[in-house]
């Protein structure tokens, strides 16, 4: 026996994104604009998307849920009779905190694309690994609450780089907490500077017209980024 | 925890290069923008990479530290804080990484079997 160097410099992602441009040209091909909605746990993503799901006229909205487990979201969902595809990543091995690309692959016969103008992929709830996974998206939002915090843009810059739309959320919580907003935008910009941003609030549906506008455009093949 | 799931991306990229070779040493760019802990990586390594051919394998982490260069004004800098905007230009000046988002294989060292019939 001998040892061999073998020199590879291969990024380590590349194999997701190689599936995740698959998975972009199959949505394309259904003319389905696909956004990725992530956040920490719990910051407010199912809340967002009820609120919103049956208030996009002449726009047919689909949405795949990715949760460790439990069809909890799915069913909140559902009942607004908005289309839901539950994807559970417990199962797997090595990549429970997040969906990749090969299980939004896998996902992809059970969708019904030709029946939808917008895809929105609720992701597991983690600031960090669904960053670096591509699942095939036109665009990623994220949602962070202000209960957790005005550093967590600096904590996770990954996240809010990798972002089209941050979704400051639960700001009725505003005059509860000790958050200071202007200190989060200041933040925010530091970090990725000048990406859009909306203040909202699920419960009291601050902001959330703004939101569905968003949405909206996303959907609309006219206007949807190339 | 997102160095399990990156371990697993190494462990695949690395088996496919490996025909079915022993890997000794994996070698790994690292850029700082990463946020990888290298302990928790090379932890998670080893474990991951049980019963493939990168078991026992050595992981070897090189950082590459973050740089930034701004369109605007053309200037290069490094950063050790997440601030991703130009000094001089501000806001208005548009941003790119210039280094330290790699999470690239670099090399791989692997057992030959002395077969090969030598030249
Ligand atoms: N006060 C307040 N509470 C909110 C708001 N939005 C969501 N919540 C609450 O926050 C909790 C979590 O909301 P979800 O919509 O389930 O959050 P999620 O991001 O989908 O959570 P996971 O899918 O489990 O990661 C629920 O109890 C919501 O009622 C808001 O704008 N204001
Ligand atoms: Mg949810
Ligand atoms: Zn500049």
């Amino acid at each position: 026996m001998h040892r061999t160097k073998v020199r590879i410099v291969e990024g380590a992602l590349d194999a997701n994104d190689t599936i995740a441009q698959a998975n972009r040209a199959d949505f394309d091909r259904a003319d389905v604009r696909v956004v990725n909605l992530m956040s920490a746990p719990g910051a407010g993503k199912t809340a967002l998307l009820e609120r919103v799901a049956t208030d996009l006229p002449g726009l047919r909205l689909g949405v795949l849920e990715g949760d460790v487990e439990g069809s909890m979201d799915a069913d909140r969902l559902a009942a607004l009779h908005v289309p839901v595809t539950q994807l559970n990543t417990a199962p797997g091995f090595g990549g429970e905190c997040h969906l990749d690309a090969n299980m939004v692959r896998s996902a992809l016969p059970g969708l019904a694309l030709d029946e939808i103008d917008l895809l929105v992929i609720e992701n597991v709830g983690n600031l960090v690994c669904p960053a670096e996974f591509r699942v095939g998206e036109d665009a990623r939002v994220m949602v962070s609450a202000i209960t957790e915090g005005e550093e967590k843009p600096l904590k996770y810059p990954l996240m809010f780089r990798a972002c089209e739309l941050v979704l400051v959320n639960k700001i009725d919580l505003l005059p509860h907490l000790d958050f200071d907003l202007d200190k989060f935008l200041y933040n925010l910009d530091q970090v990725s500077p000048g990406v859009e941003r909306i203040l909202v609030s699920a419960k009291t549906g601050e902001g959330l017209g703004e939101w569905r506008d968003w949405l909206a455009r996303m959907g609309s093949p006219v206007e949807a980024p190339a | 925890m997102h160095e399990l799931s990156l371990s697993s991306a190494i462990v695949n990229t690395v088996v496919k290069h490996a025909a079915g070779r022993p890997v000794t040493v994996v070698s790994m760019r690292v850029g700082a923008l990463r946020q990888v802990v290298p302990d928790t990586l090379d932890f998670y390594f080893g474990f991951v990479a049980e019963g493939t051919v990168c078991e026992g394998a050595r992981l070897e982490q090189e950082l590459v530290a973050a740089r930034l260069r701004c369109a605007g004004c053309e200037r290069e800098w490094e950063i050790d804080v997440p601030v991703f905007m130009c000094p001089d230009c501000g806001p208005s000046g548009r941003v790119e990484v210039a280094a330290g988002d790699e999470f690239e294989v670099e090399s791989i060292e692997v057992e030959e079997a002395e077969c090969i019939a030598p030249r």
